[in-house]
């Protein structure tokens, strides 16, 4: 299990911008339903991108147990790692 | 604590879409008087959103079919497919569908959510990739989830999104199963689909198509897009429904895989279900011999599709795709598009609404399905209280 280190958290926070309606402080702990008001079809559309960027395959299923921006960052993590 | 706690979200959307009057997601016609016309309240009110594409819902040959089966066959079957529940009518349903497409192998399945369940869940397990077009229909979304398989999402109708997540799997490390649609029911917008088998082919991959929107409504002799788009040997898997143009329920699933008939004792959904009433196939029988024989049905679809879409982007609405007989009209936010479809049933039209997250892009839309049974007078009825309905939200 690979850990997403601050580097990577920074910039899907960046690229997380777009969704970023209330212009809140994007930290590891903010959760993309309560904190970003955003909803699972947005939350998948947001992974094509990241999926694009850094050239890896996020499987939808491991999206279940993500709820917050680090645990996010932690699935990029291990998809790049592997 | 309450078990319902978890839909106080829902609870709020649901209240406030609702306070307009009507309920978008329960409307109960008291009478259908055509394929056309719904009878609410001893109103009559005019059916834009019934996926009745070919209108065959009253056809008299189509009615008696069915009445005859009832007759012969009794109301139910009482059990599924691999039981008591398979009847002469659903092998000759299977074997006309093989026979139409020209493929080894059809299934009938109890409905076309079924036959997406069973085909996709029935086909990949755990240790294969499923690679999904974004907008798929959920009866698909929830047959991936089923299945066990890695599900990998591309972009909505982008081969070279497909293209880029086949390129990043070993080929040989699991099978893969590619899934798009013909015609998309939100927007009303069609598959590149010889793009994409030209991709899954070159990545070694199988192709299921669901043409539940596009059967009846594309191709010389009305067996959706892939036909349309010449290829319908590029495919694996076709699978589609009788509710549609079809005029009854059910669904179905065509192959040329030599094991394909296997899944009939691996699919759950198929196994584990009743099968479709005899009158129901008849049905679908009857409607499938008028599409063969009445291709004017098709042709009258597409000049009252054109008209409407016309109509509507000639008064200024933003309309999501190129014309088609699913019309969808940008509204901006779910608040507003709920205050339209209110309006619109008022004036006496029905539409579907269709709000985020049931929705591709966060978009609100009313969406408008077109029937060859349409006349122009009512497309026309239908533009009129569009507009009317645009200067009041």
């Amino acid at each position: 299990m690979t850990v997403a280190d601050q580097d990577l958290i920074a910039e899907i926070s960046e690229m997380l911008s777009g969704l970023n309606k209330a212009g809140i402080e994007i930290t590891a702990d903010t959760d993309f339903n309560a904190d970003l008001n955003v909803d699972s079809v947005a939350v998948m559309d947001f992974v094509l991108t990241v999926e694009d960027r850094y050239d890896i395959s996020i499987p939808i299923n491991q999206l279940s147990e993500v709820n917050t921006v680090g645990q996010f960052a932690d699935v990029v993590a291990n998809a790049r790692a592997a | 604590m309450d078990l319902f706690d978890k839909f106080n979200p829902i609870k709020e959307t649901y209240t406030a879409l609702t306070s307009g009057g009507g309920d978008p997601f329960g409307v109960a016609f008291d009478r259908i008087a055509s394929p056309t016309i719904g009878v609410i309240n001893n109103r009559e009110i005019v059916l834009a959103g019934t996926n009745n594409y070919l209108g065959l819902t009253f056809d008299d040959a189509v009615i008696a079919a069915g009445q005859e089966a009832l007759r012969t066959f009794g109301t139910g079957t009482t059990g599924s497919r691999i039981a008591n529940g398979t009847f002469g009518p659903h092998r000759l349903l299977e074997e006309e569908m093989a026979t139409h497409y020209g493929m080894s192998s059809a299934i009938v399945f109890t409905t076309g959510y079924q036959a997406n369940l069973s085909v996709v869940a029935g086909l990949a397990q755990k240790g294969d990739q499923i690679f999904i077009d974004a907008d798929c229909h959920a009866s698909i979304y929830d047959a991936c989830q089923l299945s066990g398989a890695e599900i990998i999402r591309f972009a909505h109708n982008d081969p070279t999104s497909l293209d880029r997540r086949l390129a990043r799997s070993d080929p040989n490390s699991s099978n893969k199963l590619v899934i798009v649609e013909g015609l998309y029911s939100m927007f009303g917008d069609v598959s590149p689909l010889a793009e994409f088998v030209e991709v899954k082919n070159r990545h070694k991959a199988y192709l299921m198509v669901d043409e539940a929107h596009s059967f009846g409504v594309f191709g010389d002799r009305g067996l959706g897009l892939a036909e349309a788009h010449g290829v319908l040997d590029g495919a694996d898997f076709l699978v589609g429904t009788f509710s549609k143009s079809l005029a009854g329920i059910g669904g179905f699933a065509v192959s040329n895989h030599p094991d394909f008939n296997f899944l009939r004792v691996a699919a759950r959904a198929y196994m584990f279900t009743a099968s479709s009433s005899a009158a129901s196939v008849e049905v679908t029988r009857a409607a499938l011999k008028a599409i063969a024989a009445r291709p004017e049905l098709r042709t009258h679809l597409w000049e009252n599709a054109r008209r409407l879409h016309a109509g509507l982007k000639a008064k200024g609405f933003g309309l999501m795709a190129e014309p088609s007989p699913v019309v969808a009209v940008d509204f901006g936010d779910p608040a507003r598009a709920a205050r339209a479809w209110n309006a619109l049933l008022q004036l006496g039209v029905y539409v579907n609404l269709a709000i985020p997250p049931g929705t591709p892009n966060s978009k609100s839309l009313l969406r408008c399905s077109v029937s060859a049974a349409h006349t122009s007078d009512q497309i026309d009825f239908v533009i009129n209280c569009f507009e009317k309905v645009a200067e009041l939200v």
